[in-house]
């Protein structure tokens, strides 16, 4: 049987962990080429029901990436997206939908290696819990 | 809507994504996606022949979208964005998706992988892209007027700068007077003038000048608004009075690290700072007989790690100026590694060497000890190139700190809502390329207040921040991005849910026909769309990032057909 690829999709916020994406790019590191990135000027952008639309959608697996705390672009977009995501998680757990499929991540414009480590890992952690059930999700 | 018509342009950047991603095998794939009616592949889109193939396409397929395939929009997308203007179409019609930095650059082992991704990344884009909306850029008019924080040598030189290009200044010392950190100071490196005669003149030219309004024993109380129009309130000892400025620079400095508990400090009395000494010198004259400097007092330790820049020239200097006045004075300097850079520093070094100052190097884990009984009598420190301890006789110790960020940063930063470094200090949008811009249009930083400096890079610094604060002024108005949020008032149920969620408090409720509605200013709004992921009704419009744009990218990605 062929190897599960997960598909993981990853809203980066322009600032910092999209500007950490290109650096793990000009650095040349090589990661797991399963995430599909969607650009957002803020990780606060994220609308919750992005995610789980993202999930029914077909994604095995969503990343949020955003600034470290002091260092959002917008002043404090990045601490409401924590606590968006706290919350969502304890519902996707509610769900019966492993909270483990969804990563929020503070990636840095300086940090290219700190990327690629979490694209590897988040890659790995979904392949770990296999694909999520898509077949229901016509 | 008219049907969109959507041209794509995929980029090889030379090898750079050519030889990992089958560029050839993309166009193909990107030909069949709905509503592209044109497609092709460039060596280098960036380049002249690939803008000019944007340019002439667009008319010749009647193109009302376009899409680059390349590098990253954070370099690229001006560029392209103009081309598109150029030829007659909305720049926020075009649309980026980076197959090299976040594909070819990080897949190039698995070319086939990459391939895929990068046909993947372009479906995702060709679908946002039919959704995209043109928006239009409001034009903001700027009042030609600036607030200068700060009224040391550097807010100082920043407010006569633009005060002698026409420009009004309203300069705001929290002090009774001008002058800031120079009044302390005795004599300045590497010309060891006054500091008096420096810093008292440029206070004359302030006084002197029509277009200059000192305000002393003034705090910035409040400031709220954006480029162009911000609203201030000074508060005078108690007394507040408000005035408009377009522009806004901060350059309220830094203070000396007082190092308590540290080599007797605070316990001897003849244990004092280089600044400490400064005014004693400047006072009274000096005329001490055994005198020893210790650099990097809480400087390059592991609780502070930055260097402060400019300490080991001032004590350079003020061991001079003491060997100067009493040639048989005996003046240690005791250093961990003497930053002396560029021509004039070194000079004055050497030169002190020559007057006899002594320099012993000492390391972290080795520090010198300071020893007495009521006042500091010996300094012991480690010798490394005589491999044994010394001991130093003393009449005064001088502790040479670092400046330290003031207590009051973080209280202007969150009212100017601009971030601080890691240490405290302000910190620039950008460390090469924007040196003395905030990421918040409109404020700009100068001076010590964003990292220690002396005279002349403060100064310079001034300069940078005032010409950069003229350009708006100059121009008379701005046009920020159109990345802004709006609200759809039929939707909205006037909750105020994404009132307090703005950071910038470009949200407030008004009354619409007998009920209330959230408004957003367009010119305050800096695009985040945190409120259009807070929003229960679904009524705020994030524009460039609409959910349906947004979700249009995911659903692409997963649906079996093209």
């Amino acid at each position: 049987m062929e190897e599960f690829e997960p598909k993981i999709i990853a809203f980066l916020c322009n600032w910092c962990s999209y500007a950490g994406a290109d650096l793990a790019g000009t650095s040349r590191i090589q990661y797991a080429p399963n995430v599909r990135v969607i650009r957002v000027m803020c990780s606060g952008r994220v609308d919750p029901t992005f995610v789980i639309k993202a999930l029914r959608a077909g994604a095995d697996g969503v990343l949020i990436g955003g600034c470290h705390f002091g260092d959002c672009h917008y002043m404090e977009g990045n601490y409401k997206t924590a606590r968006r995501v706290a919350l969502l998680k304890k519902m996707l757990g509610q769900l019966g939908i492993e909270e483990e499929r969804v990563w929020l991540e503070w990636i840095s414009a300086a940090e290219g290696s700190h990327f690629a480590q979490v694209i590897n890992d988040i890659t790995a952690k979904v392949k770990e819990l296999g694909p999520f059930a898509r077949q229901n999700n016509s | 809507m008219e049907q969109a018509r959507i041209g794509v342009f995929v980029c090889h950047c030379g090898v750079n994504i050519g030889a990992y991603v089958d560029v050839p095998q993309v166009v193909e794939y990107v030909k069949g996606l709905p509503n592209v009616v044109h497609a092709e592949r460039n060596l280098f889109t960036c380049s002249e022949e690939g803008i000019s193939a944007i340019k002439k396409a667009i008319p010749e397929y009647s193109l009302n979208r376009v899409i680059v395939a390349s590098c990253t929009p954070r370099t690229h997308e001006r560029l392209f964005r103009a081309a598109c203007e150029e030829a007659g179409l909305n720049k926020y019609l075009f649309e980026f998706v980076n197959i090299r930095d976040q594909c070819s650059w990080v897949h190039m082992r698995e070319p086939g992988k990459a391939t895929e991704k990068a046909k993947e990344l372009i479906k995702m884009g060709v679908a946002k892209a039919r959704l995209l909306q043109p928006l239009e850029e409001i034009e903001i008019p700027v009042i030609p007027s600036c607030l200068v924080m700060g009224g040391g040598v550097v807010g100082i030189s920043a407010a006569l700068n633009l005060a002698e290009q026409g420009f009004e200044v309203h300069l705001v010392e929290k002090e009774g007077e001008l002058g800031g950190t120079l009044l302390d100071i005795y004599k300045l490196f590497p010309t060891n003038e006054q500091a008096s005669k420096l810093i008292g003149a440029l206070i004359q030219k302030v006084k002197d000048h029509s277009k200059i309004k000192t305000h002393l024993s003034t705090k910035v109380k409040d400031a709220s608004g954006f480029i162009g129009n911000f609203d201030a309130t000074l508060d005078e000892d108690g007394k507040e009075s408000k005035l408009k400025v377009g522009t806004i620079i901060v350059a309220t400095g830094a203070e000396e690290l007082k190092p308590l508990g540290q080599y007797g400090y605070g316990k001897f009395p003849n244990v004092i700072t280089q600044l400490e000494l400064e005014q004693r010198m400047k006072k009274e004259g000096f005329d001490g007989q055994n005198v020893v400097m210790i650099n990097c007092v809480g400087a390059r330790v592991p609780e502070r790690t930055y260097c402060s820049r400019f300490c080991c020239m001032t004590a350079v200097k003020n061991a001079t100026l003491i060997k100067e006045s009493n040639p048989t004075s005996k003046v240690w300097l005791l250093h961990r590694d003497l930053m002396a850079y560029g021509v004039e520093f070194e000079n004055y070094y050497r030169k002190s060497m020559e007057q006899g100052v002594r320099f012993i190097r000492y390391e972290l884990e080795k520090l010198p000890r300071v020893i007495g009984n009521g006042k500091a009598e010996k300094v012991k420190v480690w010798h490394q190139l005589r491999g044994r301890e010394v001991e130093l006789s003393v009449d005064i110790v001088v502790l040479t700190t670092p400046l330290i960020p003031r207590a009051d940063n973080e209280e202007i930063s969150k009212m100017l809502k601009v971030p601080l470094s890691e240490q405290g200090f302000f910190l620039e949008a950008h460390l090469k390329l924007m040196p003395v811009e905030f990421a918040t249009d409109g404020i700009y930083l100068c001076g010590s207040a964003r990292w220690p400096t002396d005279i002349a890079e403060g100064v310079s610094q001034a300069y940078a921040a005032a010409a950069k604060a003229a350009i708006p002024m100059r121009r008379g108005y701005v046009k920020p991005e159109a990345i802004t949020a709006l609200v759809d008032e039929d939707k909205c149920s006037g909750c105020g849910t994404c009132e307090p969620v703005c950071p910038f408090k470009a949200i407030e409720l008004q009354a619409r026909d007998g009920k209330k509605v959230s408004h957003i200013s367009e010119a305050v709004c800096k695009g985040c769309g945190t409120c259009g992921a807070a929003c229960p009704a679904g009524a705020i419009i994030m524009n460039h990032f609409r959910d349906v744009e947004i979700l249009a990218q995911i659903e692409a990605l997963f649906s079996k057909s093209n």
